[in-house]
């Protein structure tokens, strides 16, 4: 099964060390903006993997070059405009709001808007239907097929 | 010779298949009895002569038969004999083989246990099955031929990827496909009832512990793979959101909706179309998977090219399955009339909401994972959907889901009045809201994922734990009365609050770890130490071991592989890697708590490094060691994590598997499956 992600694991990246302590800065905190900006990133030429994951050398050069515009006193928001002006929108591993993307992100929501009033439409007119089609005490009555099971039902051993 | 008798059986099966796709289906439309009885001993048949023909295969990988292409291709001679026979399905021929093995097992089991279901369900539901396994046998013979030999076999193998020769990826594979093709058996069912047009009680009855038993084994299938990936690719992450990960994810879900719709169609003769819908999608979803897998199409549009005929040969077998299933719904469906009746606050109601919030979280993983194939496809762009989307787009459903979660499962069937039914939830419900304030108050308002994970966790399991209490009537009655009505619960109630509560215990594990993992990177030299959330780690030594060296190595306190099994499982004798063995010690206010050994390791076959990560496992936490790369400048690059509560994730669905098994032994199943009386037992139990 997992037979494919792994080849292409392999492909490209021995499971090793991905961020390397020589490429980490000193700052604790640009360090950890650093972190969470590569694990929004997509490495170009992997499967599915984060700058923050893979070892491949571009993703090396891309975290190194985060780490740079950081220093540089870049805000995230500025990194991250600058790495997709240079890679395209490839690049992020979460596509943001807006142009085709709307689809996306709204249809599960609206998915269950429309399944939700289906479901309430359902259930309040296979009540109001029960009305009409219930017997005495409120049991539906047997159609014909059904009690003719029961009959045969009644009569097996 | 042995493996060309492996391809004969496999023609026969193949063979088999067609007659048994097509005497039973014309004997049941006709009435003709015998026709249709055909289809129990043609089940069986079908069964053995696959079995023989996988068992070939196995041998082959066994006894090393380099002149068969597969065997050279993937396997090697020096490789521990565990990863030779488990490498039979770490390919794709050969998992293709355990595909269709693991089908025909199912149309043997219904054949076998299937004495009471009426003849003409029986006949067609085997019909159906064997449909698939036509499709499927003609897939293998003439796309992907395990058996093909090389006319100048090689001496020695090209072995089976490094990262697979592990146990936890080694059982993961038949697990999955247990769930994946067991879910083809309540696709049959549905199909073979849709041709029938009725569903009833009886037939919920037989569908729900196949769906049940797929579910399980991929619940086990799943949490096996993300274990795997959280010991052996070296980072700790436990799911990836890879397609390959949600190929799996989706019928899973789908599963766990049909699973529950059917209790519905079981008990009260209502949500029929809905429920054979589930049963319809949750197999398509496994086609959907193994089309995903197999042909790499959405990896990469170019994968697809690398193998055109797999590809188009399976996405035939999904478009006639699925196009076909749909059409036959879209025709037949509305003769399957509603007759239990319920009110807005119900059971029922309860269970249509776990649907709809099961079938959207499905819906979102599905077209997370497509988007980027159909952007590609509509305007050649190409983006990325990946984990950072997932986390957002379908965390919130899951919460949803654990929200309603314990009051649906209190609520009675028909109706109810929500105070009165949900009263003995309240409890649960304060002490849930207490967790999430105090986690919040402990983290500061750091993030809302730990407070909101935790506290929904909570409410999960007690939930779970009042609905056991107020059925025993807890606190009203004698405590050994209490008990006494506790052990007398039917067990599907049992399974239903220990399942439930498995899915808090993995919202707990998840919550935790990603709220809370600490991470360590840094260059160490032997003697180095430093410390990470309390706990001060140190570099003993790394030592060398050459290829030949033993498994087995002294002095490591952390079991190596899943729970130690690879040891367990024949990971012994040589090895057929060289090794740089990182030991390291590990102390907590002066205390020894663990010694780790991080293993990395270099297969000289396929020229591949791997890591085996150190790792201490805890109920509170996991220490998690990784040997990186020797530094030019001296000592080695190591990663580090604490990742408190990790193994409740795994722990959780295996509870979850756990109350699925319960709900599975149920007397209502058992009864219905020994005795030929499946009617009887088949009134609403209201």
């Amino acid at each position: 099964m997992r037979a494919l992600l792994v080849l292409i694991f392999l492909a490209l990246a021995g499971p090793v060390l991905a961020v390397q302590p020589s490429e980490m800065l000193d700052d604790p905190g640009l360090e950890a903006r650093a972190r969470s900006i590569s694990e929004g990133l997509r490495c170009p030429v992997c499967r599915n993997e984060s700058i923050d994951e893979s070892n491949a050398d571009i993703a090396h050069d891309l975290r190194v070059l985060v780490r740079e515009r950081l220093v540089a006193g870049d805000t995230d928001e500025q990194v991250v405009n600058y790495i997709v002006d240079r890679y395209g929108d490839f690049v992020l591993l979460r596509p943001r709001f807006g142009g085709s993307t709307w689809a996306l992100w709204l249809a599960a929501p609206a998915l269950l808007l429309v399944g939700g009033g289906i479901a309430a439409l359902f259930i309040s007119r296979q009540r109001r239907g029960s009305g009409r089609g219930a017997g005495p005490g409120g049991e539906a009555n047997l159609s014909e097929e059904e009690r003719r099971r029961l009959e045969a039902l009644l009569q097996d051993p | 010779m042995i493996a060309e008798l492996g391809h004969f059986a496999l023609i026969l099966a193949f063979l088999v298949a067609i007659v048994q796709a097509v005497v039973p289906m014309v004997g049941a439309s006709k009435g003709w009895s015998d026709w249709m009885r055909l289809a129990v001993p043609a089940a069986w048949v079908q069964f053995l002569l696959t079995a023989l023909s996988f068992a070939a295969l196995v041998h082959a990988f066994a006894v090393s038969d380099f002149s068969v292409r597969l065997v050279a291709a993937n396997s090697h001679s020096l490789k521990p004999m565990l990863y030779k026979v488990t490498g039979t399905w770490g390919n794709h021929e050969g998992s293709m083989l355990l595909w269709v093995l693991i089908l025909t097992l199912f149309g043997a089991l219904v054949a076998w246990r299937g004495g009471n279901l009426p003849p003409g369900l029986r006949a067609r539901v085997l019909a159906v099955q064997a449909t698939i396994g036509v499709a499927f046998f003609a897939f293998i013979l003439f796309t992907s031929n395990p058996f093909e030999r090389l006319a100048n076999p090689p001496l020695d193998g090209n072995d089976l990827n490094p990262l697979l020769q592990d146990p936890g990826l080694a059982f993961h594979p038949p697990f999955l496909y247990l769930g994946y093709v067991g879910l083809s058996m309540a696709f049959s069912f549905a199909v073979a009832a849709l041709i029938e047009g009725r569903v009833d009680a009886a037939w919920a009855r037989w569908v729900r512990p196949w769906t049940l038993a797929a579910w399980i084994a991929l619940t086990i299938g799943i949490a096996l793979g993300s274990y795997w990936a959280y010991y052996e690719l070296g980072w700790g992450g436990w799911w990836f959101w890879d397609p390959v990960e949600n190929a799996s994810f989706m019928p899973w879900l789908v599963a766990a909706a049909l699973l529950h719709s059917a209790i519905v169609v079981e008990k009260r003769e209502s949500l029929k179309s809905w429920t054979i819908l589930l049963a319809i999608l949750a197999f398509s979803f496994s086609l959907i998977g193994t089309f995903i897998v197999r042909s790499g199409v959405i990896t990469s549009v170019h994968a697809f090219a690398n193998d055109p005929t797999r590809g188009v040969f399976i996405l035939a077998i999904l478009a006639v399955a699925i196009g076909g299933s749909f059409t036959l719904f879209a025709w037949r469906a509305q003769r399957l009339a509603a007759k239990g009746v319920f009110g807005l606050v119900s059971r029922e109601s309860g269970l249509v909401i776990n649907n709809l919030l099961l079938v959207v979280a499905c819906f979102v993983v599905f077209l997370g994972t497509i988007w980027p194939l159909m952007v590609e496809f509509v305007n050649g762009e190409k983006v990325s959907v990946g984990p950072p989307f997932f986390d957002l787009a379908f965390t919130p459903f899951m919460v949803l889901l654990a929200l309603v979660l314990p009051v649906g499962a209190v609520l009675p069937w028909k109706r109810a009045q929500l105070g009165r039914a949900a009263r003995p939830l309240l409890p649960a419900a304060v002490l849930a809201l207490a967790v999430f304030g105090l986690v919040w108050a402990m983290e500061s308002g750091r993030s809302l994922l730990a407070p909101i994970g935790l506290g929904l966790a909570a409410w999960l399991v007690l939930g779970a734990l009042a609905d056991l209490g107020s059925r025993s009537r807890a606190g009203k009655v004698s405590a050994g009365e209490t008990l006494r009505r506790l052990a007398n619960l039917p067990r599907a109630e049992w399974g239903k609050a220990v399942a439930h509560a498995g899915l808090g215990l993995t919202f707990l594990g998840v919550a935790a770890v990603s709220a809370w993992e600490t991470e360590d990177v840094r260059v160490m030299r032997p003697g180095d130490s430093f410390t990470l959330s309390g706990y001060t780690f140190t570099l003993d030594a790394v030592e060398p071991l050459p290829l030949g060296a033993d498994f087995h190595v002294d002095g490591c306190t952390a079991e190596h592989g899943l729970l130690g099994l690879a040891g367990i499982f024949g990971e012994e004798g040589a090895r057929n890697f060289s090794t740089d063995l990182g030991r390291f010690h590990v102390d907590r206010d002066g205390t020894r708590v663990a010694t780790l050994c991080a293993e990395k390791r270099f297969y000289p076959v396929q020229r591949m490094p791997t890591t085996e990560a150190g790792i201490d496992m805890g109920f509170t936490r996991d220490l998690y060691v990784v040997l990186g790369d020797q530094q030019q400048a001296g000592g080695w690059a190591v990663r580090t994590y604490v990742k408190p509560y990790a193994n409740w994730i795994w722990l959780g669905a295996l509870v979850m598997a756990l109350g699925g098994g319960l709900s599975l032994t149920d007397r209502r199943y058992r009864v219905g499956a020994a005795v030929r009386r499946p009617r009887a037992a088949a009134v609403p139990a209201e």
